[in-house]
């Protein structure tokens, strides 16, 4: 199909101009897009480049700011999922929706038919899902408990369940994340099976094999914006990953400086798996003074155990952690070795939504004098340090009192920052320290943590966005599947050599 | 239909919302009094005068809130850390079987200068209770909900058998209650002729300190950082496991010493209806409270004054005492409500 070609079929959606801001934030900066019958378009992008908060606009759970949706011609009421349901689009979640103590059947007919109902429509319900099973390749037990099912098999009910409540627009967010090679091969077949039925299929995605292979336009968001548009069959791997690194941006100047010794050393660490995403697999790491270390990777390969191993979260199953002391291996083993960590999810995990600015300032110093001292708390003192905190990382907020969730993301983080940088640490442990935040937050965490390194921390900079990983990592690893890549100099790896490591390639792995 | 959080809800409506629940738990329980056959105002009028009418009549109303207090005070402290202790009734037979057995034995010779003593270990008591559950709740994830609920029972049957066996009254013509406390471990009255004991003191002290660990003190901090966001805490180093003992043994001891002032300072030995339910009418008191400890003590007296001027209005105007249970029943659910809508409003669409 040629970019002609598909202006010539019919459109089936049509997004014009969306935008949607968040406070300073805008997630979705005037998004144009059209959708032909028939069409697979692969929808790319960084976490929080903006394709969820777009696919909840248009299934009802937002209203956007500026913009509108058409469904077949017809405008979509805003902010009315049952309208987008009834409109022709089905979704199928990352995260499934189905309730586990009920059959395949009743899943499927929950919400199609008024409870009292349901018994009434069963034969008929049977035969329209043996029809839709045939016809689509999704071979599934209609009397089978969904709890009962592998992963794959509640993939197919989540699409059944579009395709029965007569979805004519499937829109996948990252289908194939938790799917094995086979099962992803499946469902391909089944979309390939859809769009010969006249379907379309928005795809959301990170691999880029998976785009080349389904797609036939792909569409690149960045920050909220839509950086690319273009047909699948005159575009590469190499080019999606250029498009995506994207340089928008500007790079803090990183001036070489001679490294120090290894702060922290990690050697043949291996620690459990835990429920779908994989743990270490003998992770060798040094992170050295006046030396940022990037850790790049696709999300969900290991970064969250390597993050709470260095946190102090969970201790290693083997191998050894050097230069941290000989504390017991905790949280507060991890504070006291000098390691300031800014955690992934700084709403559930860095903060205390409801506790004050001041008490969250001192939320890992609180045992210590001058905030506490015989047991009870000098909140005087914790006030002070507040306020020194708030003048020093420029925190915009209505003072210490009021409970940190009034402050915007970039705002809370930069309170983070303060907590963690204050004590002028050893190491740093930033774990997708921008994501979510606006440019200028952005540019001022990078530079909080070039100014550490350049006064001898050790940086550990965890991100899924590539680009961010190679302007300021010194050195780069990446992670996949819990193996670590060797240790790649500034420089030495262009973004598309990375995302090959990133893809798995590269890796020594057993059969 | 759905509700969008408020940021900063005005003093108005902090204050109406509660207000009018209060309004509108009066107005259905006049009719629930219409419905029993008597006049509404009239009713309302003695459940007035029963609960704070007259001199006897206050003092009533503060001697059965000491319990309330103890207990409302134990369940704060423990909702605050989100530990749900629902089994304050078992810990507070604890502390009166506990306190019966100091009191009539070792200490029964040492006077007044013991009391300190059984109380301390009525405390204890109530607080290796809580243990049980909470241990069961770090260490294997078992719900404390259940557990503590469940320790209600055994520990009422515990007391039917002590006092049907070994704690029997070998004077008590065959009652299932007691052998009594020893006269010097009763608790003092607070003035000479008032009716008043010093419980009711301990329970306002209680408040006060538990306001103070709360607020001012490092334990305190951690008990509302691990109920407000466990995953945080952690995170930052707090010991959530063993803030979770700590809450349990200062919850489990508050509630115990509930039995201990009913024992020490009303009935004077145990029996099996010296609690009718404290322990879960403190739910309803933490919660009225929205789990301040000085709102407890407030919420304690106002509940009590229900039950008392209940009581008092259902022999005067022959209308079941059930109404009082029905009265706090609506009066939780309309205050729950109206807390909601403090802080979220209901929005079309």
């Amino acid at each position: 199909m040629t970019a002609t070609d598909h202006k010539a079929q019919e459109i089936v959606l049509r997004l014009d101009r969306i935008t949607k801001r968040f406070g300073a934030l805008t997630a979705n900066d005037a998004i144009s897009l059209t959708l032909a019958r028939g069409e697979v378009i692969a929808l790319l992008g960084e976490n929080g480049a903006g394709k969820t908060t777009l696919m909840n606009i248009l299934f009802g759970q937002y209203t956007a700011d500026e913009g509108q949706v058409e469904v077949f011609g017809k405008p979509l009421p805003p902010g009315n999922p049952r309208a987008a349901l009834a409109a022709g689009l089905g979704m199928v979640h990352q995260h499934f929706t189905l309730a586990d103590n009920l059959t395949v059947l009743e899943n499927i007919q929950l919400g199609t038919v008024p409870l009292w109902r349901a018994a009434l429509g069963q034969a008929k319900a049977r035969a329209k899902l043996a029809q839709l099973a045939a016809d689509f390749g999704l071979g599934v037990d209609p009397d089978a408990r969904v709890g009962s099912l592998t992963v794959g098999e509640r993939q197919r009910v989540e699409i059944l369940k579009a395709l029965y409540r007569d979805a004519r627009i499937l829109i996948l967010d990252e289908p194939t994340a938790v799917l094995t090679p086979q099962e992803s091969d499946a469902l391909f077949d089944t979309l390939r099976r859809a769009v010969a039925k006249g379907l379309s299929i928005i795809f959301i995605s990170h691999k880029l094999h998976e785009v080349m292979a389904l797609s036939s336009r792909v569409v690149v968001l960045r920050h909220g914006k839509l950086v690319g548009e273009v047909e699948t069959a005159g575009t590469d791997r190499h080019a999606l990953a250029a498009m995506m690194v994207g340089a928008e941006v500007t790079p803090p100047a990183v001036t070489p400086i001679t490294p120090g010794p290894a702060l922290l050393t990690l050697r043949e660490v291996s620690t459990p798996s835990i429920g779908a995403a994989p743990g270490l697999n003998a992770v060798n790491l040094a992170l050295r003074a006046g030396q940022i270390t990037g850790l790049a990777g696709v999300s969900g390969n290991g970064q969250a155990a390597l993050s709470d191993l260095i946190s102090g979260l969970i201790s290693p199953q083997s191998g050894s952690l050097e230069g941290v002391g000989r504390m017991r291996w905790s949280s507060r083993a991890a504070i006291a070795a000098g390691i300031a960590r800014i955690p992934e999810d700084r709403h559930k995990t860095g903060t205390i939504a409801d506790f004050s600015l001041t008490e969250n300032a001192i939320l890992e110093t609180y045992t210590q004098a001058p905030y506490s001292r015989w047991g009870l708390m000098n909140w005087h003192a914790a006030e002070e340090q507040t306020r020194h905190l708030i003048e020093t990382y420029d925190v915009r907020c209505p003072g210490p009192h009021g409970p940190i969730r009034q402050l915007s993301g970039g705002n809370m983080q930069k309170l983070i920052l303060g907590r963690v940088l204050d004590a002028a640490p050893r190491i740093i442990l930033a774990n997708q320290p921008v994501r979510g935040l606006d440019i200028g937050a952005i540019s001022y965490v990078h530079s909080q943590l070039l100014a550490a390194r350049n006064a001898g921390a050790a940086v550990f900079l965890i991100s899924e966005d590539l680009d961010e990983i190679m302007a300021l990592s010194d050195v780069v690893h990446v992670i996949s599947e819990g193996q670590l890549s060797p240790e790649f100099q500034r420089g030495e790896k262009t973004a598309a050599e990375l995302g090959l490591w990133m893809a798995g390639q590269g890796f020594d792995r057993a059969a | 239909m759905r509700l969008e959080p408020i940021a900063n809800p005005g003093l108005g409506r902090r204050l109406g919302f509660p207000a009018a629940a209060l309004v509108v738990t009066v107005v259905i329980a006049s009719l629930l009094a219409a419905i029993a056959g008597a006049d509404p105002l009239l009713t309302l009028g003695l459940v007035l005068k029963g609960a704070a009418g007259s001199k006897f009549a206050l003092l009533e109303t503060l001697n059965r809130a000491t319990p309330l207090i103890f207990t409302g005070l134990a369940i704060a402290v423990a909702f605050r850390a989100k530990l749900w202790n629902i089994g304050a009734e078992a810990q507070l037979y604890a502390g009166a079987i506990v306190t019966v057995v100091l009191g009539t034995s070792v200490l029964s010779g040492m006077g007044a200068a013991a009391l300190p003593i059984v109380g301390l270990g009525a405390m204890v008591a109530g607080a290796v209770v809580l243990l049980g559950p909470v241990v069961l709740k770090t260490r294997f994830g078992v719900d404390e909900v259940v557990t503590t609920l469940l320790f209600n029972f055994i520990m009422l049957l515990l007391v039917s058998y002590l006092l049907e066996g070994p704690m029997k009254d070998p004077m008590g013509m065959g009652w299932p209650k007691s052998a009594p406390l020893d006269r010097a471990l009763r608790l003092p009255r607070i003035a000479e002729g008032l009716r008043l004991h010093w419980g009711f003191g301990v329970a306002l002290i209680a408040a006060g300190l538990v306001w103070f660990v709360q607020a001012r003190t490092t334990l305190g901090y951690e008990m509302r950082a691990v109920g407000l966001n466990p995953q945080a805490a952690r995170f930052a180093g707090i010991p959530v496991n063993g803030v979770l003992v700590k809450t349990a043994l200062l919850s489990g001891g508050l509630a115990a010493l509930a039995g201990f002032s009913e024992v020490a300072g009303l009935k004077g030995h145990l029996s099996q209806d010296l609690s009718p339910g404290f322990g879960y009418t403190g739910i309803i008191v933490a919660m009225l409270a929205l789990l301040h400890p000085l709102g407890v003590v407030v919420t304690a007296i106002f509940v009590a004054g229900i039950f008392v001027g209940a009581d008092s209005m259902s022999r005067a105007a022959g209308v079941p005492t059930y109404i009082a249970d029905m009265m706090l029943a609506t009066g939780l659910l309309l205050m729950v409500l109206a807390i909601g809508l403090t802080k979220f409003r209901v929005v079309r669409g």
